[in-house]
């Protein structure tokens, strides 16, 4: 006969199991939403390549991406068959004889460096200044979010083309084939955005009871500030880094394509466009694929970031 | 012996577009070490105002403190600078707030939250602030102290947060421990519990406490003294008992007839309080109360009453009001059995109701300070 009761025993395992039941931090719990994400788990998947591409692209590629090879210029990739490919360009040539498969690997090191070095730069400036701005309120507020909608006022691109061209020439534009000259202008065009964002997140956190209870415990402003207020602003800032990363790179392509942006030689997937339209009449594989990898890594970034939203909303609980 | 904390004439203003608001009109009183106060009065007469100018918590702007001194420990809080006052922050004074569910730190553990106190003030480091927290939150009568220390404040239910908040408050040993409205927000079962722990606690460390809280019925047991506050005054002061055997104050017997009693016949009717509360930016020129008043005088609206002492009652027995004090005319009412002048009461209801309602709300939130913690 079935019983219903249970002994002291199980009831004590029972006890022990929810006390001892695991924790979850939000961010643990976060991370549990966005694994059951499937969008979000590919765009991870494909940017942990597209990461590790950039990484070991120097034992990965093939070839050397500067290295020329007049008489096998132009080859199909190897898919398309025909009389124009050659077994040892997989992916094919451009003009100058280059596989391009080594080219778009070793352009995949420089997207990733450009989608990352300015968002980590936005990521400080703006986080900082909308932190002080939001929090001390007041002619503080003012002054920062004045400065703010002016840069706000620039449309994004022109600015940065203005910066580009203007800078290109000197030595700011030679340091590292132009690459810190657009780090700088991508990040001092695009700060303003999260500086408002957490400058709304900080005003309307500094009236959280929380806040001034860290006030009548004796907490100094300055640990208020970054103990306190900014693990709670931190989800949306997050969002935003995840879909500004994709931005810089788009825009770093862009300017590579109209020329202003990293210099050729060295390999980006906006020169190789660049580059590659010049004989598009004889071959579209050369501008094809380098666009087919920006999308790609775009989309990626792209599911996550949308990943990444829904899981760090608090009210998507499931 | 000295008083812990000495308040002399405080003034609290909060200087908005519509005018200043009176928030804390002239407040006094003292604390010995070890004692325990109580604070009684309606929403938005200044209790909380009152607390948070103790530790200067006052947002500023829009609030300041104009006039007044307070001095803890033989020292005065509005002289001192911002370091010295943080300082005394959560180690000599400690602070419970209303609301347990908003005022932990959603994104940090409880153990970091309790241990921020020991590390900033005790100098602790983190093993032993760790120690120190989950001894706290055994005291607080936490079940499995060590395994929930690390758990987050979602993961505990409002009367276990407002154990940790007391944990908090006690962390440092502090002279004085403010507890504000410390169980509106809980169920009357936990606010029994946490009142017994907040008073057992108070009384094992010798911690002085001011109760504040718009609820008689929690104060009745817990506090040596009671202050009642009205439109930012103070209009009587008494020990515990004396306040409920022996009220002196037509606000007060109002408070005491709106709560049901146990004794009274069933038929009984509980007589409100009719009328708004004061709006702080232009309040009554005479006594404050006494536009609500159904035992008011011609005197009432032209000067305003002194906090004196009042014949047949206890030596420290202080109310505001010109009809109990020397020679008034309430001297000898029994506040149980005459309610005063009924026809007074009915205008004054009549009164509000004829307000349109737009001036009604526009009152309503004008006696509000601008919240500085809700």
């Amino acid at each position: 006969m079935a019983t219903v009761t249970t002994t002291a025993a199980q009831q004590r395992s029972i006890e022990s199991n929810i006390l001892s039941r695991q924790q979850r931090s939000l961010w643990q719990d976060a991370f549990w939403r966005l694994r059951r994400n499937k969008a979000a788990m590919v765009g991870i998947v494909i940017i942990a390549l597209a990461s590790f591409c950039a990484i070991f692209a120097g034992f990965i590629a093939p070839y050397e991406p500067t290295a020329i090879n007049t008489a096998k210029n132009n080859m199909d990739p190897l898919f398309v068959g025909g009389k124009y490919t050659d077994s040892s360009y997989i992916l094919g040539s451009d003009q100058l004889g280059r596989d391009i498969l080594s080219r778009l690997i070793w352009s995949s090191r420089i997207s990733m460096v450009v989608g990352l070095v300015p968002t980590l730069l936005v990521f400080t400036m703006g986080a900082s200044l909308g932190m002080f701005a939001g929090y001390f309120g007041g002619w503080i507020d003012n002054l920062l979010m004045r400065f703010t909608d002016i840069i706000y006022a620039f449309p994004d691109l022109l600015f940065v083309i203005i910066i580009m061209a203007t800078l290109r020439n000197t030595w700011l534009g030679d340091l590292m084939g132009g690459l810190i000259l657009i780090f700088v202008a991508l990040a001092v065009v695009s700060w303003v955005g999260l500086a408002r964002l957490v400058r709304g997140q900080v005003l309307s956190l500094k009236e959280k009871e929380f806040i001034e209870a860290a006030r009548a415990t004796g907490v100094p402003t300055t640990r208020i500030m970054f103990r306190h207020l900014f693990p709670n602003a931190l989800a949306p800032v997050i969002v935003s880094a995840a879909f500004a990363i994709p931005g810089a790179m788009l825009s770093e392509s862009v300017l590579s394509f109209i020329g202003i942006g990293i210099r050729p030689p060295t390999a980006t997937w906006g020169v190789m466009i660049n580059e590659g339209f010049v004989v598009f009449s004889q071959s579209p594989w050369p501008v094809l694929l380098p666009a087919v990898c920006i999308s790609i890594v775009m989309l990626a970034f792209t599911f996550l970031g949308d990943g990444l939203r829904d899981a760090l909303d608090p009210r998507m609980k499931i | 012996m000295p008083d812990l904390l000495e308040v002399k004439d405080l003034k609290t203003q909060f200087f908005t577009r519509d005018g200043v608001v009176h928030a804390v009109d002239g407040v006094s009183f003292e604390l010995a070490a070890g004692e325990t106060l109580g604070i009684v009065g309606e929403s938005g007469c200044g209790k909380s105002v009152t607390a948070l100018s103790l530790m200067r918590l006052i947002p500023m702007p829009p609030g300041r403190i104009v006039a007044g001194s307070i001095m803890f420990d033989g020292q005065d809080v509005l002289k001192m600078d911002d370091d010295d006052v943080r300082a005394i922050r959560g180690h000599n004074i400690a602070m419970i707030f209303q609301d347990p569910m908003t005022s932990l730190n959603p994104v940090l553990t409880i153990s970091r939250q309790i241990s921020e106190a020991l590390e900033l003030h005790m100098k602790m480091d983190k093993s032993e602030a760790k120690k120190r927290t989950i001894e706290l939150l055994e005291m607080v009568n936490i079940p499995s102290a060590k395994k929930r220390a690390d758990d987050y404040p979602h993961q505990f239910s409002g009367g276990m947060r407002q154990r940790v908040m007391i944990a908090m408050a006690l962390s440092c040993n502090p002279k004085l421990i403010l507890a504000d409205e410390p169980t509106t927000a809980l169920d009357v079962t936990i606010q029994a519990q946490i009142l017994d722990l907040l008073k057992n606690l108070a009384r094992e460390f010798r911690t002085a406490f001011i109760l504040i809280t718009h609820d008689l019925g929690v104060v009745a047991g817990m506090t040596q003294r009671i202050h009642v506050m009205y439109g930012g005054q103070i209009v009587e002061k008494a020990d515990t008992n004396e306040l409920f055997a022996n009220p002196k104050m037509p606000y007060t017997w109002g408070l005491l007839r709106s709560i049901p009693r146990l004794d009274e016949s069933r038929k009984a009717k509980l007589l409100p309080i009719e009328g708004l509360p004061p709006d702080l930016i232009a309040p009554p020129p005479g006594c404050r109360f006494e536009p609500r008043c159904q035992y008011r005088r011609e005197i009432c609206s032209q000067q305003v009453p002194e906090l004196k002492h009042i014949p047949n009652s206890k030596p420290d027995h202080e109310a505001r009001c010109f009809g109990t004090q020397e020679g008034g005319w309430l001297t000898s009412t029994d506040w149980r059995r005459d309610v005063g002048s009924l026809e007074q009461l009915e205008a004054i209801k009549a009164e509000v109701a004829d307000l349109p309602p737009e001036v009604k709300r526009v009152e309503a939130a004008g006696e509000l300070p601008p919240p500085p913690s809700a």
